[in-house]
């Protein structure tokens, strides 16, 4: 079982990155306590955000349940995630709702969860 | 061979007492405390455990021993499904999230001190607390329903569970020929087509099984709140002679001995079975703690770009318990996707770290019409920051053209994918 992974100081190996490490550091004091969360800053926990919204229906993180017929799509091809997206937002690939929600998400975004979903292991 | 693998797991549980797993052990702080663990607080827990990397400590308070889901609930009352298949444990919200799940009840909040005391006497200490309590029902709102929803005679089953089974007896035990009635409160209230699904299932059943038998529907509302024609279409052709539908008909009053339901202006209704569903507001402990402060003091304000609290500082809002933004149904699904707006705010401000500016929701509600056909309402939401709500993103959403078994095959694996999605 994964045990619970405690806070830990935030290790800056590259030299580029100690601005950035003191610059979080100032953070941490101003918010006394504070964890040091997750690795790749603000950009990437609104990208994590973004694709959340995919999870209700495909799974966390992309991975659905064994045998369900709503697909995986973490692991899927970059290209192949963003064409489909587009051709639900479009109308070109019919669907039962997904031709629906594709028509919420902006073509940035669509291109946002096609790295992001192609980039995690199925 | 079955005597060592008992021992073998005996000691497993034992190893297990010992970690972070034990709910007997409740720490005197923790960074997140959640109090509900339903759709919206048992997503928060998990993404917040997420998103943070498994750094921020998480304490889910709920004192249920596992989650049973409204959405699909109506198939249980319909027959086609069983309690057993509409629940899930929060085992895996410790084992595979480290989250410390506590079975009790939180019974005060002091958002002064930011601490939680629980019905068992502890007290835990938080940085941010997440409340998710979903909706209290307003008993006192129609006369004589709290004594009859007390003796059983007349159910709610709007909290998926043992009443979820109890209205299903009801069912099973009247005779071919009687009538169900099902009333149905203004909105909002908690999952605006689940009265309409409740009433396909019941006549599903009364189909197949009682064919003499009747479905009333009594709605305070003007006309069917939701999926309107696509409803109306399947009780005119599917359910022709089974279904009626009365708008504009606000329960007042209840006799369960005379098995009568009274009204604001029409006449009386008898039926054998009544399913009263009364006015509806925020979860018991959200009220107490004076988070009620919006909607005739039913509903709790929140700033929707991080669900924090418009009443308490460092204490967010989740699900049906909240004052809804435009075309915001109240919905699993929904509640879902409030949980993981709120942990990524969560995690951002105990990072030092900006909120995001521009949050997303998305929602997904299908309902069987029968026990393999459905039909749904999808939309997206998306924050606007100028106006701080949030509204459906122009050109998205839909409902579907008829109901279809295709989408009865995409509703359970909607339904196994988001438990396994807040749970899993």
């Amino acid at each position: 079982m994964k045990q619970p992974i405690q806070a830990q100081p935030r290790r800056c190996a590259a030299a580029g990155r100690l601005v950035a490490g003191l610059l979080l550091a100032t953070a941490s004091l101003a918010h006394a306590q504070a964890p040091a969360a997750q690795s790749g800053g603000a950009d990437a926990l609104y990208l994590r955000s973004l694709a959340a919204t995919c999870a209700n229906c495909h799974g966390t993180e992309g991975r659905a349940v064994d045998g369900s017929a709503v697909a995986t799509i973490a692991g899927l091809p970059r290209d192949y995630l963003s064409t489909q997206l587009k051709a639900f937002k479009n109308g070109t690939r019919q669907a039962t709702v997904m031709h629906q929600l594709a028509k919420g998400y902006s073509d940035a975004q669509i291109e946002q969860l096609a790295a992001y979903f192609s980039a995690l292991k199925k | 061979m079955q005597r060592r693998s008992f021992l073998h797991s005996s000691a497993a549980l034992g190893l297990l007492g010992l970690g972070a797993c034990a709910t007997t052990s409740i720490p005197a702080k923790a960074r997140v405390v959640v109090v509900g663990g339903g759709y919206g607080g048992a997503t928060a827990a998990k993404y917040v455990r997420m998103l943070s990397d498994y750094k921020i400590d998480v304490v889910l308070v709920e004192p249920n021993e596992a989650f049973v889901s409204c959405p699909i609930s109506n198939l249980v009352i319909g027959g086609s499904r069983q309690l057993a298949d509409i629940t899930t444990p929060y085992s895996a919200l410790r084992s595979k999230h480290g989250v410390t799940v506590v079975r009790d009840i939180a019974k005060t909040i002091d958002t002064a001190k930011k601490t939680v005391t629980l019905g068992g006497g502890s007290t835990i200490a938080y940085d941010k607390l997440i409340v998710s309590p979903g909706i209290d029902l307003m008993m006192g709102s129609i006369e004589g329903l709290a004594a009859a929803q007390a003796s059983g005679q007349v159910l709610q089953a709007w909290k998926a569970g043992p009443e979820t089974v109890a209205l299903r007896r009801q069912l099973e035990a009247m005779p071919d020929g009687g009538v169900y009635a099902i009333t149905i409160p203004e909105a909002p209230y908690r999952c605006p087509p689940g009265p309409y699904e409740r009433a396909c299932q019941v006549a599903w059943y009364f189909k197949t099984h009682k064919p003499r038998s009747k479905v009333l529907i009594l709605d305070a509302n003007q006309d069917v709140t939701s999926k309107g024609p696509l409803f109306k279409k399947v009780w005119a052709e599917q359910y022709k002679g089974i279904i009626e539908y009365r708008g504009q008909h606000k329960a007042t009053a209840v006799d369960a001995k005379a098995g009568v339901i009274k009204f604001e202006v029409q006449d009386d209704v008898k039926a054998q079975v009544l399913n009263v569903l009364p006015n509806m507001r925020a979860g018991a402990i959200a009220v107490q703690t004076g988070l009620n402060n919006l909607g005739s003091n039913r509903w709790c304000g929140v700033n929707y770009q991080t669900f924090e609290s418009t009443a308490a500082k460092d204490v967010h809002v989740l699900g049906d318990s909240i004052q809804i933004a435009p075309g915001m149904p109240k919905s699993g699904h929904m509640a879902n996707s409030h949980g993981k707006v709120a942990a990524a705010a969560i995690v951002a401000e105990l990072s030092g770290w900006a909120v995001n500016p521009a949050p997303m929701l998305t929602n997904t509600c299908y309902s069987f019409v029968d026990n393999k056909n459905v039909i749904h309402v999808a939309s997206v939401h998306e924050y606007v920051a100028a106006e701080k709500t949030f509204k459906t993103v122009a050109g998205s959403g839909g409902v579907s053209t008829a109901p279809t078994e295709l989408e009865g095959v995409y509703a359970m694996n909607w339904a196994q994918n988001i438990w396994a999605d807040s749970l899993g």
